[in-house]
């Protein structure tokens, strides 16, 4: 399989003879915050995407929702998930960019500047938002089903023991929903970790994270060196083996009572 | 019994929910096509102009072909490899089933910045009718993009028909190896072969990352190219690309509500 | 004193009339079973009662106070699912001390209770396992501890055993009547299954199509059922369309056959009945020369072993009867023999059926 030879290029960082050099550099700047750029984003945007894409996919599903709303917004979730990268980051800038038709409507009918306001779509939050476009539907796709696990006799019963609908939640609901819900942000996470394309061509690769630093060496932008451009992807990979580490155990308690 | 309702109106925050959804989703799409519309020269609306200079660029042609070429390579490459070795597994060594599966998901974790790193790396030295050209190394990097999903679609597929009863049926009838696989097994996963080479085709016709890191002009490339140069046809692109995607998906979501299997609907274009 | 009364509930889903006028009585302590075919509207009722739906019109009372209003969370009542109701997060332990810690309770008292309560149930021994761990029948033996540890004003049980194998079935039937028992609580049970509902309870409704046919002991609703629908329903029950041809006398005609049955005497002339006969006071005997009266000839059409009973179909002159006999006696009537079928004209019974129109209700008697 091809996949092996690719992990071991990744994780060899000199051909000629082995340095731990351009692993110590990426403690450095400025590669240090890169790595903590792109922590940040992708944690933020797993955890409101999370949070978010979980409400909006039990809105779609509880009962009185029009069942038609649930597939409509099911299908568009499954393109939207597919809908990242350029085509993606042209849509944000055509709405909240300096030029952008909602900057625009804000600034003539609401005199709402948004940009004086310290917004800017090339900046973290920019790429942060434009994220969501790809992160609220994988969360809603992956979420659904386990909302749909969950019984209405265990509503019933709840309700019938004295409970209130939020003692439903805190002790039921979402404890039976927290296994799904850690894997789904895990999901996230490295969804969200792994993007280039979008910042890339939002920012015009002037965000600083990972992926775009990669990129940089290999279009000969900045000085060519790809070991440094291999010990960085090594660095990605340490980055999703500690999320896993820390997301292990926490499944591991979450889920103790399924089989 | 006739299904009793707790409720029997949609609940008000249910209706906050999805309405927030529905802006957040639906005004970037409404923004594209209001540039799209807008004329270059006056900056007016509402004009049809921008889709007509797309449609009359040879370059919008000659990457969405590449592209779509490039798709049908990965997909036909992809089926070739993963059908009989996926049969054979089912067949001979359900041992090896598990492996395959963690196998599958390496290219799913590992981001594409690092699998393109890995690549140049692995494929350099390689002759230049591979190295340099799209149809070798590009569709040898799209083939393994698209395992995961080719795997489990596939994998699926089989799971849900008796590979075992099938193979010795048709053989007890005298039919070849060759016969038994494209006269019996293929008829009986065709929907989910058409499934996985949907999403591979949405895949690739998006793949941006792996194409502009080894300086390939692939139809992603083109849109970032006009994004970058042309304000209003961008609009027109972004909004071609993105029925191009609604199409690959629908087409996956009308084959697979037919068997009624849930299909994996999510790839990776970011 | 009534403890619990349905007043003339309605409740309509769109244009179907799932429940259309019920009324229920039930003193403190007793058991009462909802009985009927699915789609009669016995768990809607029930469902009015935990306050998960609410009538279109009509009222609920516990205990002299109306509740048909107070939402389901402050009615105080037990409620046992059919199936899968466990919280899945929690142990059998957890499970039961959910009310109890919604309410507030201490945690001593609280472990002392859920203690009492699953000893009571017979599962002191698995309290602590989660419920995939448990088996069917366990996890309902849990679900009742659940529901009877906020000592609930009434116990609800929508078919909780028709998801069980059919000997635990049987065994977790009488423990909850003797727990029911022991305990006196009020309890209203939702079953389709006749004979669980006539084993276990005070009182039976039988409902049918939102209305309730008939209501009362097992033993009168047995042995006098009142309409052809709770005839059927009830029991085997062997039924012959006739009409009264001497009232005085008590004959009636059934094809061509005269027949004496006690219950019609004083029926009036020409009214059309339903003669019932329950298959184990049906007398089968082979047949000989001499003419019996009041009897029926035909053939054995069927032998089913059921124990120490065996029943028999017999078919002859247009009609098939079913009878029990005891298993010894049935051997001398083998398949094919021909046999007297004496019809008991005390043991019969009869209801009167409109003079015009069908009357006979659709239902297969081998059904049940």
């Amino acid at each position: 399989m091809p996949a092996g030879a690719v992990l071991v290029g990744a994780f060899q960082n000199n051909q000629d003879n082995p340095t731990l050099s351009n692993v110590r550099l990426l403690f450095n700047h400025p590669y240090i915050d890169a790595y903590r750029t792109s922590i940040e984003i992708s944690l933020t945007t797993a955890l409101i995407g999370g949070v978010a894409g979980l409400f909006i996919a039990y809105a779609a599903i509880r009962e009185g929702t029009p069942k038609f709303l649930r597939s409509g917004l099911t299908t568009f979730s499954g393109v939207a998930a597919n809908f990242g990268g350029i085509p993606l980051a042209f849509a944000f800038i055509a709405t909240l960019g300096p030029l952008g038709i909602l900057t625009v409507f804000l600034k003539d009918h609401l005199h709402y500047n948004l940009n004086s306001q310290g917004f800017s779509l090339f900046s973290k939050t920019g790429v942060e938002l434009a994220y969501m476009y790809f992160q609220l539907p994988l969360m809603i796709l992956v979420i659904s089903p386990a909302i749909d696990g969950l019984k209405k006799e265990w509503r019933e019963a709840a309700a019938n023991l004295g409970a209130q609908p939020w003692q439903f939640w805190r002790y039921v609901g979402l404890p039976v929903l927290m296994p799904s819900i850690l894997g789904a942000m895990i999901l996230l996470f490295g969804n969200a970790f792994a993007a280039y394309a979008t910042a890339y061509s939002l920012t015009s690769g002037s965000v600083n994270i990972v992926p775009i630093l990669i990129g940089a060496y290999y279009s000969g932008n900045v000085l060519d060196n790809p070991h440094l451009a291999q010990a960085m992807a090594f660095g990605m990979f340490a980055v999703l083996a500690l999320m896993m580490l820390i997301y292990i155990p926490l499944q591991r308690r979450a889920a103790k009572w399924a089989k | 019994m006739g299904e009793v309702k707790a409720r029997r109106f949609i609940s008000p925050s249910a209706v906050v929910w999805l309405l927030l959804a529905a802006a957040y989703f639906i005004i970037p799409l409404f923004a594209t096509l209001l540039i799209s519309l807008k004329s270059n020269q006056t900056g007016n609306c509402c004009t049809a102009h921008n889709y007509g200079w797309v449609l009359h660029n040879g370059d919008f042609w000659h990457t969405l072909r590449i592209s779509f070429m490039l798709a049908l390579e990965t997909i036909v490459i992809s089926l070739a490899i993963f059908v009989p070795t996926i049969y054979l597994v089912h067949l001979k060594l359900p041992k090896l089933r598990p492996v395959i599966a963690f196998l599958a998901l390496i290219p799913f974790i590992v981001p594409p910045i690092v699998m393109v790193v890995g690549l140049l790396r692995t494929f350099k030295g390689t002759p230049a009718w591979f190295y340099q050209q799209p149809w070798g190394f590009l569709a040898a990097a799209y083939v393994i993009l698209a395992f995961p999903y080719m795997f489990f679609s596939l994998d699926a597929g089989f799971r849900s028909i008796d590979v075992h009863t099938l193979t010795e049926a048709s053989q007890s009838l005298g039919a070849s190896w060759t016969t038994t696989l494209f006269r019996v097994i293929l008829p009986n996963i065709r929907s989910a072969a058409l499934a996985a080479s949907f999403l591979t085709l949405a895949i690739v016709m998006g793949e941006f990352t792996i194409a502009n890191l080894s300086a390939f002009h692939t139809f992603p490339i083109f849109i970032q190219y006009v994004n970058e140069s042309q304000g209003f046809p961008a609009g027109a692109v972004t909004l071609m690309s993105f029925g191009i995607t609604w199409a690959a998906m629908l087409s996956l979501l009308l084959v697979g509500r037919k068997r009624g299997q849930s299909s994996r609907i999510i790839a990776g274009a970011r | 004193m009534t403890f619990l009364q349905l007043e003339n509930l309605h409740r309509d889903f769109g244009t179907v009339k799932a429940l259309n006028g019920i009324d229920i009585s039930l003193g403190e302590g007793e058991f009462l079973s909802l009985l009927g075919p699915s789609g009669c509207g016995k768990t809607t009722a029930l469902r009015l009662v935990a306050g998960f739906d609410r009538p279109n019109q009509g009222r609920i009372v516990v205990d002299g106070k109306d509740v048909t209003n107070v939402a389901p969370n402050k009615r105080d009542m037990g409620m046992v699912f059919q199936a899968y109701s466990l919280f899945p997060n929690m142990t059998a332990r957890q499970n039961v001390e959910f009310g109890l810690k919604i309410r507030g309770q201490h945690k001593h008292d609280r472990s002392h209770r859920v203690d009492d309560l699953l000893e009571l149930v017979g599962l002191g021994h698995a309290a602590d396992r989660y419920p995939h761990q448990l088996s069917g029948g366990m996890q309902q033996r849990v679900a009742l501890a659940r529901a009877l540890a906020i000592e609930p004003r009434v116990l609800l049980l929508d078919e909780p055993l028709s998801a069980l194998d059919a000997k635990v079935r049987v065994q977790l039937r009488e423990e909850i009547r003797r727990i029911q028992l022991e305990l006196g609580i009020t309890t209203l049970y939702v079953t389709h299954d006749q004979e669980e509902a006539l084993a276990i309870s005070d009182h039976v409704a039988v409902m049918n199509g939102g209305v309730i046919e008939q209501m009362g002991t097992p033993s009168e609703m047995y042995t006098a059922p009142l309409t052809p629908f709770v005839a059927e329903f009830i029991g085997t029950m062997n039924r012959l369309d006739a009409v009264v041809i001497d009232g005085g006398a008590g004959e009636v005609e059934h094809s061509g056959m005269r027949l004496q049955v006690d219950a019609a005497r004083g029926r009036r002339d020409g009214e059309r009945v339903l003669v019932l006969i329950r298959p184990e006071s049906l007398e089968l005997e082979a047949q000989t020369n001499g003419a019996t009266p009041n009897s029926f000839t035909g053939e054995v059409l069927t032998q089913t072993f059921l124990g120490p009973v065996t029943r028999l179909k017999v078919t002859g002159s247009g009609t098939s009867l079913i009878a029990d006999m005891s298993t010894a006696r049935a051997a001398a009537l083998p398949v094919g023999a021909r046999v007297v079928a004496k019809i008991p004209s005390e043991g019969a019974k009869l209801i009167s059926l409109p003079d015009d129109g069908p009357g006979l209700p659709v239902l297969d008697p081998d059904d049940q």
